[in-house]
């Protein structure tokens, strides 16, 4: 074994015990909350134990809620949602930003817009979407949309704000059209400011989705409406096994976008 | 003559405070093909709204600018700009940067790339093809910096203090290879800097423009042959002329109150 053998000594083992305390830590809550569950402590109609829990989760995997709507399709459904939601959203939020960043006029005019449908909270709009484009993927692809928007679109100003003047008269002086100053500087430019806002606006589309759900689907898929239906038959441990899922899922959304950055964006 | 400044004069209105102020008042200035003229004078005299004029980054309020004889609505087609804070394109890698003004012309890659890299060759860079900008000391930055604005072949190479950030070691070592570059490639300079030592060691002729309004006050042909010795006689009394210049501008009386809105 070659493990960190030049690490120097003390400091070494430090690090490796606190490495590993993010990964004991928790599993110390789940047995504590295991052995309390086992000890009858926590009614198990309401507080399921962890193992009832990891039950409950193979459950919804193998047969599935209601059965033959397994746990990944629920999944599939939801991030199907939030994919195309979240993708409108980029297409329409950076090219905007990009715009009204690069002029003055643009930001005093916009920005009162901006501010006040800002605040409205994505779940505020369902009504209207319902009567725009009826209960499915559509409303669903709106309302996600509108959750992703603001973040990203705010990033992007405030990244094409934060480019340096100079490099766009380098550009300039170099032979560059207001079309080049665009796509080879403002964008690349602002291109860490805009991955900030998608993070952002993927984690608030992901939260939105799943409320969204809460209040119905028609394709009788997605993680929200999985959770519902836990409700309706009273069982708390695949309300929670749902939870989990949506935490897991959301993770590994952010944590997806944060390796392409990292990759994107070596010259930082 | 490559470029000519007829009575060029520059005025703009102080965003905070809105006044007028007179920044370059009648610069009259004749620049010769393939000469390296250095521009000097107190801090806030114009020196780099000069530049910017020239670079086309401004526009002037009055007065002529004439390269070969001819306006131009677009200088940048024949000046390029070195900047003191170098401004390279950080997510560009130095080849990358280089390539930048070929890229606009529609060069393609594997040219362009061959290009570059024989700048990168002869400014010294062999491996750092492949480097971001971050990855840089000052003085390589600047090296390609300079690399960008030369691959574009520009007839005039306008340099705001290029070497102003650097310590002083790493700024001797910077201006003799420009001077090298200058002498293979027969370009116009024309170079904006604080430091005198620079300006008679690099220039074939030195002005120096007053306190704002910015008016050419003095000028100098550096009449010692290449490569100079920093210390002989008579490049210290090049030094002693034009300090004494700087001097007379620091300690003359202030016009500035008269260019405002009642003048």
């Amino acid at each position: 074994m070659c493990l960190k053998t030049t690490v120097p000594g003390n400091l070494g083992a430090m690090n490796y015990i606190t490495e590993k305390l993010k990964i004991i830590f928790p599993l110390v809550l789940l047995v504590l909350w295991q052995i309390a569950s086992s000890l009858g402590f926590f009614p198990p109609h309401n507080i399921p134990s962890p193992i009832q829990i990891l039950n409950g989760l193979r459950e919804l995997i193998v047969i599935g809620l209601p059965p033959g709507s397994s746990l990944f399709l629920h999944c599939f459904e939801s991030l199907l949602r939030v994919g195309s939601g979240f993708l409108v959203a980029l297409v329409t939020a950076v090219p905007l930003g990009i715009v009204v960043g690069r002029f003055a006029v643009l930001r005093i005019m916009l920005t009162p817009v901006i501010e006040v449908i800002r605040p409205i909270p994505p779940l505020a709009w369902i009504p209207l979407a319902i009567i725009w484009f009826g209960i499915g993927f559509q409303s669903a692809t709106f309302i996600i949309f509108l959750g992703c928007f603001f973040p990203i679109l705010l990033s992007t100003i405030s990244g094409v704000l934060s480019v340096e003047k100079r490099l766009i008269e380098a550009a300039k002086t170099l032979g560059a059209t207001e079309k080049i100053i665009f796509l080879k500087v403002l964008i690349p430019g602002s291109t860490p400011s805009i991955f900030t806002g998608a993070r952002i606006g993927l984690g608030i589309g992901w939260m939105t989705l799943v409320a969204a759900e809460f209040t119905g689907v028609k394709s009788g898929y997605g993680l929200g409406y999985m959770i519902m239906v836990a409700r309706d038959i009273q069982r708390p441990d695949l309300v929670i096994a749902g939870m989990v899922a949506i935490g897991l899922l959301g993770y590994l959304l952010d944590v997806g976008v944060r390796r392409f950055e990292s990759k994107l964006l070596r010259w930082r | 003559m490559v470029l000519e400044l007829i009575n060029l004069s520059k005025t703009y209105i102080d965003p905070e405070t809105q006044q007028t102020i007179q920044a370059l008042n009648n610069i009259n200035l004749a620049v010769r093909n393939g000469e390296f003229l250095s521009i000097i004078g107190p801090s806030g005299c114009g020196k780099t709204t000069l530049l910017r004029i020239i670079a086309g980054l401004e526009q002037h309020s009055a007065g002529e600018m004439l390269f070969n004889g001819e306006q131009l609505a677009e200088p940048w087609s024949r000046v390029g700009f070195v900047f003191q804070e170098y401004a390279l394109f950080p997510w560009r890698t130095v080849s990358e940067n280089i390539e930048f003004g070929l890229e606009l012309k529609g060069i393609p890659k594997s040219e362009r790339r061959q290009r570059a890299r024989e700048y990168i060759h002869n400014f010294g860079m062999d491996g750092f093809e492949d480097k971001y900008p971050k990855e840089l000391s000052g003085g390589m930055k600047q090296r390609v910096a300079i690399a960008r604005t030369l691959i574009t072949n520009p007839a005039i190479i306008l340099m705001d203090e290029p070497f102003g950030s650097l310590d002083s070691q790493t700024r001797n070592t910077l201006q003799e290879f420009l001077l090298s570059v200058w002498q293979d490639s027969n370009k116009t300079v024309l170079f904006v800097t604080h430091n005198i030592d620079e300006a008679v060691f690099l220039s074939n002729r030195v002005i120096g423009l007053s306190k704002r309004p910015g008016t050419i006050k003095f000028s100098q042909e550096i009449a010692i042959p290449m490569p100079r010795d920093r210390t002989s006689t008579e490049f210290n009394q090049y030094r002693k002329e034009i300090l004494d210049f700087l001097h007379r501008e620091r300690t003359s009386p202030d016009r500035s109150e008269k260019t405002g809105p009642f003048a």
